[in-house]
């Protein structure tokens, strides 16, 4: 039984010819905010989509509180208590935010395929969904179509189904893309709520957001980790500055 | 606490529901008696047989987006079977009472979807909609290789009279059968119902929706699909063996052939796929078009298409989305306004569809049916199709008619947008 809540081996992802992933391996403890940065096109949302189980690996071994979920499917590997967000809202648009959230709690919940139970009838669903709602600060937009939602309402909700199904290892892609200030504020207290004695894995381009919550940084260049350490560490190390943070870095 | 204030808002909704489903049972009990000519008592069996298919279908394109072109095999695979097993039951060699066969129907029907529905469902779109039109080819050329099972041309026929009468029902008259549909119709109805309210209900909108996201919430979307569909066609099964019951007989053509599954998707979307209750207005519609108009004309056909056309066109949520738009305006005390406006443009679609039937039953009296002549009647007239004068009429309506219809029509649409201006003023 490994200590870690996920850990990465030698993990490559190739599209045709081209290597987007090219040996990453990385171990996250179990109970880290974790932020994965790097300059665009540096394989950030693939490494994601490879764990997720959204793209199946060309190599490698992805492992999940020491059990390999390596060419599971997505439902198997958020069954086993790992849970994504998207980069590109990925909600269900017709459907109420109340009913969202209570779609990503179902499963967890063990009612799975029930065609005997009366939704309005299942009380830790419905308080469990009422609960994640106002936890997102969505309470007032409760009967309110997710598709109609503000973008920064909408991402909250992206991350209010991420988190409903209660998975103890989180997922977050650029949680707080296209925001503005006050918004990124909010979305950082945000996940650091819903993240509380969770593991957290984010994808991060706010330098602000990411020093703000990560314990651990990884950076990625290429398709590799070329570092892998705590926001100090990171701030001073060469190779980082070199290879990405560039001029922001001042 | 926070519980009172949500008890409260629900309570008049829930009587609300009662009402509606009392008064449907109501309406049901009390239509023949209403109605009581032959004809209408058969017209009314079919549109409950129609109701429970055209709901079953529903599960399907409106609860988890799968257009389906081959839902009839369910629905006459479950007719053969009762129907077999019906005439086992009436030699005596097996015990089936004829009121519990239709769920005979429904076990034979959810059975071929475990098996078909489990190819059918690996993919959803486009893919879903071809290989369940293969499907639906496969079994019905299998009815003209398995002539046993499905009694070759003439189908298998049936007697739903034997045995001793149970508290003097024999299943004779055509009333007592119309009963025993509207009993298993409005069954079906209130659990299909529930259903859209159930896990796997709820899920299969989120599959439709957004499959991808389904299986990040830890669903697998296939199985959500498969699930769905053996539902939906245990209840297409149902409805199968309610025909039975109905007609006596079962043909492959009728039963599971291309019409049929065409016919019930005419139906659902003619009601509207986006509402629990389309698809039984549609139904109603259907088979009233089917049953009762191709009594009156050989254009009938003619005239569903057209219809289709103008609903698929004009109308793409249905006859359900209409009756909505409707209703929020009543509730929103707006009705009163709009009302004259649409009774001008009622009127005159009155004429553009009288100059519509003159058109069309004209032609097809000159071209198919002139062997005995050209004389004919219309609405109680008499008059000869091969003169000049009628035509004269007809197109005199469709020029009076059209114009007509372009001014209220204008006037609807103004009235609409001020109405729509005042609820967004309200909303901010």
């Amino acid at each position: 039984m490994s200590a870690y809540a996920i850990e990465l081996k030698a993990l490559h992802k190739s599209f045709g010819n081209t290597a987007i992933i090219r040996g990453v391996n990385l171990a996250i403890a179990g109970g880290e905010r974790h932020a994965v940065i790097g300059p665009n096109g540096a394989g950030k949302s693939t490494l994601f989509n490879l764990i997720s189980g959204r793209y199946p690996v060309s190599g490698g071994e992805i492992l999940l509180n020491g059990e390999s979920i390596t060419g599971l499917r997505p439902f198997e590997i958020n069954r086993k208590g790992l849970s994504r967000s998207f980069q590109i809202t990925n909600i269900f648009q017709r459907m109420s935010v109340f009913e969202n959230i209570r779609c990503a709690v179902l499963w967890t919940l063990g009612y799975k395929y029930s065609f005997w139970h009366q939704l309005s009838g299942l009380k830790d669903a419905n308080s469990r969904a009422e609960e994640v709602m106002e936890s997102i600060g969505l309470k007032a937009r409760r009967n309110t179509p997710a598709g109609v939602l503000s973008y920064a309402e909408q991402r909250a909700l992206e991350i209010g189904i991420t988190i409903a199904g209660g998975a103890e290892v989180i997922l977050l892609d650029e949680p707080t893309a296209g925001m503005s200030r006050t918004e990124t504020a909010d979305a950082v207290e945000l996940i650091r709520k819903v993240s509380q004695d969770k593991t957290l894995i984010m994808v991060e381009h706010d330098m602000g957001v990411v020093f703000d919550l990560a314990d651990r940084i990884s950076v990625l260049v290429y398709g590799e980790v070329i570092a892998s350490d705590k926001p100090e560490n990171i701030r001073g190390n060469k190779a980082v500055q070199e290879a990405y943070l560039g001029t922001e870095a001042h | 606490m926070a519980g009172t204030p949500g008890r409260l808002r629900y309570r008049p909704l829930d009587l609300a529901r009662w009402f509606i489903w009392g008064s449907t049972a109501l309406a049901m009990a009390v239509l023949p008696l209403l109605f009581t000519q032959g004809f209408a008592v058969t017209l009314m069996s079919q549109m409950g047989v129609m109701i429970i298919f055209a709901l079953s279908y529903n599960m399907l394109l409106g609860q988890g987006g799968m257009l389906s072109f081959g839902h009839a095999v369910y629905f006459g695979l479950g007719a053969f079977v009762a129907v077999h097993v019906l005439n086992l039951s009436s030699k005596g060699q097996i015990w089936m009472p004829v009121s519990l066969l239709p769920l005979v129907g429904g076990l034979a029907g959810a059975f071929f979807g475990i098996l078909f529905g489990y190819v059918t469902t690996k993919r959803a779109g486009t893919t879903f909609a071809m290989i369940t039109l293969g499907i639906g080819e496969l079994v019905y050329s299998c009815s003209l290789i398995f002539t046993e099972f499905f009694g070759g041309e003439g189908g298998v026929t049936t007697n739903r009279v034997f045995g001793e009468p149970f508290l003097g029902i024999t299943f004779g008259p055509a009333i007592q059968v119309y009963y025993l549909i509207a009993l298993w119709c409005l069954v079906s109805m209130a659990l299909m119902y529930a259903w859209s309210h159930t896990p796997l209900g709820r899920m299969a909108n989120a599959v439709r929706d957004n499959p991808e996201r389904a299986e990040f919430v830890g669903y697998d979307t296939q199985r959500v699909r498969w699930f769905t569909l053996i539902i939906s066609a245990f209840f297409a099964g149902i409805a199968g063996a309610l025909g039975v019951i109905n007609f006596e007989i079962v043909t492959a053509v009728d039963n599971v052939g291309g019409a049929r599954s065409g016919g019930v998707l005419f139906a659902a979307f003619i009601g509207g796929v986006g509402y629990f209750f389309g698809p039984i207005i549609g139904a109603c519609v259907f088979v009233f078009f089917v049953v009762a108009l191709s009594g009156y004309t050989n254009a009938w056909l003619l005239y569903l298409g057209l219809f289709f056309m103008l609903m698929v066109m004009y109308a793409p949520g249905g006859i359900a989305s209409l009756v909505m738009i409707q209703v929020q305006l009543i509730a929103r005390k707006r009705f009163g306004r709009i009302a004259p406006q649409y009774l001008g443009a009622a009127g005159s679609a009155c004429l553009l569809l009288a100059a519509l039937i003159l058109t069309v039953e004209m032609t097809y009296k000159i071209s198919v049916d002139s062997a005995e002549g050209t004389g004919m009647s219309l609405f109680g007239v008499g008059f000869d199709a091969g003169t000049r004068l009628p035509w004269a009429v007809a197109i005199g309506l469709w020029i009076v008619g059209g114009l007509l219809f372009n001014i209220a029509r204008k006037r609807v649409a103004r009235v609409w947008d001020e109405i729509q201006a005042e609820f967004l003023q309200e909303r901010a």
